[in-house]
């Protein structure tokens, strides 16, 4: 292809032009007042922060940005001091983050449940039982499939606490009938609807997804399954640069009236997916 | 069967109804990958002529090592941009983290040895055409590499497109420095992933599908521009 | 031209060596201002590495190459060469010669009339805005030779520039060349091609195997060569070189 002068001068100009809107478009977000919460894939999978920030952006201003990752991670993330506020689901570690000084703060939350989620043939036999361990008892004798999430998130320390409560170290069996995906909630329930395995999930994301998914509850209400989450503040003795402030003005709102009431008006079909349980 | 045809509906529905939240995506896409491609041309085009050009002690050193870290896996980079820019790392105190900057930081790393050493041998092979005649005609090494990089520009632009191509599609590193954060760091890539984690594969593949009508936009724009740049190619 | 000539040329006593061979022999020579000098020899005689030690793209492993008159310039700003195979800049004709103008540090608003001069004395005005590269062997050739004139060197060095070259070709590249020698820049060209040398030489060089061999006025050498060898090549015996016997005396 050869261009005319005039016209090979025109393309250049229009490349430049392009470069330069692309690079100095502002992006949708200018950054005003903001904190960064270090949360679970749980909550933003079920797309609880979708419902939440809006209402709390319009009333205070505030914009919160959510970084979704494992339990583990998010810990991690706010013991760097690179978040101003944990939002998780693993109680003992919450704690132990306050208690080694990283955090100033924690507050119970809100709660849900775990459910063991198999296929509808239930080869282990477990559906309708009461005690989580001794179904996942039932399902390694029988060496039945069963897919944890494998990523240290709160729920695979959950599900770690409910196979040694069965005496069971499913770790050796792993890459035969039980098998370690690494990845999210959402993901892991669809390699165990492909795999036909067993896995524990939490109640939230297993409601929003249960339309695809080609798997049923076999096992819930036990209290060792109860899911609590909590809200810890980044201490910011350990870490000055933290917005104590605007993160407390956050953690305040989650576990005020108004919030308390947001978080209990989340649902999908009609089904509540967090009970709110701040005290 | 079922979700490959949803795919293509969702994609379809989410172009058709120009989505603002896409638009978004997508802007900051561009914005990310351009902007690592433009700042690891601006390092790694010069690097690679130099590598090319210049004897020194431990060249072939370095030409293994830029050859080597066209392969660098995104998570490790991401990663140690991570433990860089935390605020527990060195440059902590610059708050980048979880900013459309640290992405840039990220991909700048990814893409530049990508183009340093596709550069260096494009430009290393030209240097053997045309090394007496510049030499002849009294070019200093600098107005010889200058000399290079512009004769060697339409090779080098399918260099810089594979720089782009890896940036565009990376989603490793971005996920790690940017987190993923909606409406702030949320590229094509991650939200692909989110999608994937979410279940929800259909939508997941809808977004695919623009990110590779992206792609194919952003080679006919250089394929326009190769052919601009194409004169003085022989026939 | 007002500026002082870089000539004479002296070579005292030059060899370079590649892969412990000896190339090219302890040669000796001056060449001054005026004749155009032509080097003759068989390929692999070393005549284009005699050219490039000149010039100065290549430095001799023995001896010294001397330019009497640079007093203290850098004489390879006054001297231009053409390739055997011309070496053409991904550009248009006219930036190829307007790079080589910039390289010299030649302001802009003179470079424009330089480049006009020269494409239309090499006949290559028409191609001024074409890109190189799309010229034929002989055109790039040609604009190789333009490139050089533009810079209006005091020495230009030729390697075999018409050695590819059908007559037709050959003819307009040998007119530029008497043309650029009236003006007054020194011609120094290497050929194999025995009527070229007739027809262009003032002077001859004869090199074989890295020797030189003879030096000497064109009427004197194509009269009668004083050396054996190359009045051998003279005759044009293809099997010449094979006449080991006849090792040519120490220089």
């Amino acid at each position: 292809m050869r261009l005319p002068g005039r016209s090979r001068g025109r393309v250049f100009r229009l490349f430049t032009a392009l470069a330069l809107a692309l690079l100095f478009a502002v992006p949708g977000a200018l950054a005003g007042d903001f904190i960064t919460v270090a949360s679970t894939t749980s909550t933003q999978n079920a797309g609880l922060f979708d419902h939440l920030l809006p209402l709390f952006e319009a009333e205070t201003g505030i914009e919160v940005r959510v970084v979704a990752v494992g339990t583990g991670q998010a810990l991690r993330l706010a013991r760097n001091g690179d978040a101003d506020l944990l939002l998780v689901h693993d109680r003992p570690s919450e704690e132990a983050f306050v208690a080694e000084g990283y955090g100033s703060a924690r507050f119970d939350l809100m709660y849900n449940d775990f459910v063991v989620v198999g296929p509808a043939s239930d080869p282990a036999g477990i559906a309708g039982m009461g005690d989580a361990a001794a179904a996942l008892a039932g399902i390694a004798a029988v060496e039945a499939p069963f897919v944890s999430r494998g990523d240290d998130s709160g729920t695979h320390r959950r599900e770690r606490a409910r196979w040694a409560a069965a005496g069971v170290d499913p770790t050796g069996a792993s890459g035969t009938w039980y098998r370690e995906a690494g990845q999210g909630m959402g993901a892991t329930l669809n390699t165990a609807t492909m795999m036909e395995a067993y896995t524990l999930a939490d109640r939230g994301t297993w409601l929003s997804m249960r339309g695809r998914l080609d798997l049923r509850i076999l096992v819930e209400g036990d209290a060792q399954l109860r899911n609590q989450y909590g809200v810890t503040l980044v201490s910011p003795e350990r870490h000055p640069h933290v917005k104590a402030a605007l993160a407390r003005r956050f953690a305040e709102w989650l576990i005020s009236p108004g919030g308390q009431a947001a978080i209990d008006g989340f649902t999908i079909d009609g089904e509540r997916l967090f009970i709110p349980n701040a005290n | 069967m079922t979700d490959i045809a949803e795919a293509f509906a969702a994609a379809f529905s989410l172009v058709y109804h120009l989505d603002s939240d896409l638009g978004e995506i997508v802007l900051l896409s561009l914005q990310v990958s351009v902007g690592a491609v433009a700042v690891a041309s601006a390092v790694g085009l010069p690097l690679g002529a130099a590598v090319a050009l210049f004897r020194f002690p431990g060249r072939g050193a370095i030409v293994v090592i830029l050859n080597a870290l066209m392969g660098l896996p995104p998570v490790v980079v991401g990663l140690v941009v991570y433990l860089v820019l935390s605020r527990a790392g060195p440059l902590g105190v610059l708050g980048l983290l979880f900013t459309p900057t640290a992405m840039v930081i990220a991909q700048v790393l990814l893409v530049t040895p990508i183009i340093a050493a596709l550069a260096r041998q494009v430009i290393e092979d030209l240097w053997v055409e045309y090394e007496e005649q510049l030499r002849s005609l009294g070019a200093t090494p600098r107005r010889a590499l200058m000399a290079l990089l512009w004769d060697g520009r339409v090779s080098l632009l399918t260099a810089v497109l594979a720089g782009f191509g890896r940036a565009i599609a990376e989603v490793g590193a971005v996920m790690i420095v940017g987190g993923n954060i909606d409406h702030v760091t949320r590229v094509m890539t991650t939200a692909i992933a989110l999608e994937v984690s979410k279940g929800d594969l259909a939508l997941a593949l809808g977004l695919g599908i623009v990110l590779v009508a992206l792609s194919i936009a952003v080679s006919a724009a250089a394929a326009l521009l190769r052919g601009t740049l194409a004169q003085g190619r022989p026939r | 031209m007002t500026v002082p000539s870089i000539l004479p040329l002296e070579l005292r006593a030059v060899s370079f060596e590649r892969d412990r061979q000896r190339l090219l022999k302890s040669v000796s020579m001056r060449v001054a201002s005026g004749p155009k000098t032509i080097i003759m020899g068989p390929n692999g005689a070393g005549k284009s590495l005699l050219l490039r030690l000149c010039h100065g793209l290549i430095a001799p492993s023995e001896g010294t190459v001397l330019w009497h008159g640079a007093a203290g310039r850098d004489p390879l700003r006054f001297q231009a060469m053409v390739m055997q195979r011309p070496v053409m800049l991904r550009r248009s004709v006219a930036a190829n010669i307007d790079f080589a103008l910039s390289l010299r540090r030649i302001p802009r608003p003179e470079r424009r009339q330089l480049i006009a001069d020269a494409l239309e004395r090499t006949g290559l005005g028409a191609f001024a805005r074409v890109p190189a590269r799309v010229l034929s062997f002989g055109e790039q050739q040609r604009l190789a030779l333009a490139r050089s004139w533009a810079l209006h060197p005091q020495v230009l060095f030729l390697d075999e520039p018409t050695a590819n070259l059908d007559p037709a070709a050959t003819h307009v590249i040998e007119g530029v060349i008497e043309a650029m020698a009236e003006e007054g820049t020194k011609i120094i060209m290497t050929t194999h091609d025995l009527g070229q040398a007739r027809r262009l030489a003032d002077e001859v060089m004869f090199l074989h195997r890295g020797r030189l061999l003879e030096h000497a006025a064109a009427g004197t050498f194509f009269a009668g060569p004083q050396n054996e060898l190359a009045s051998a090549f003279l005759r044009g015996e293809l099997l010449w070189w094979e006449r080991r016997e006849l090792t040519p005396p120490r220089a």
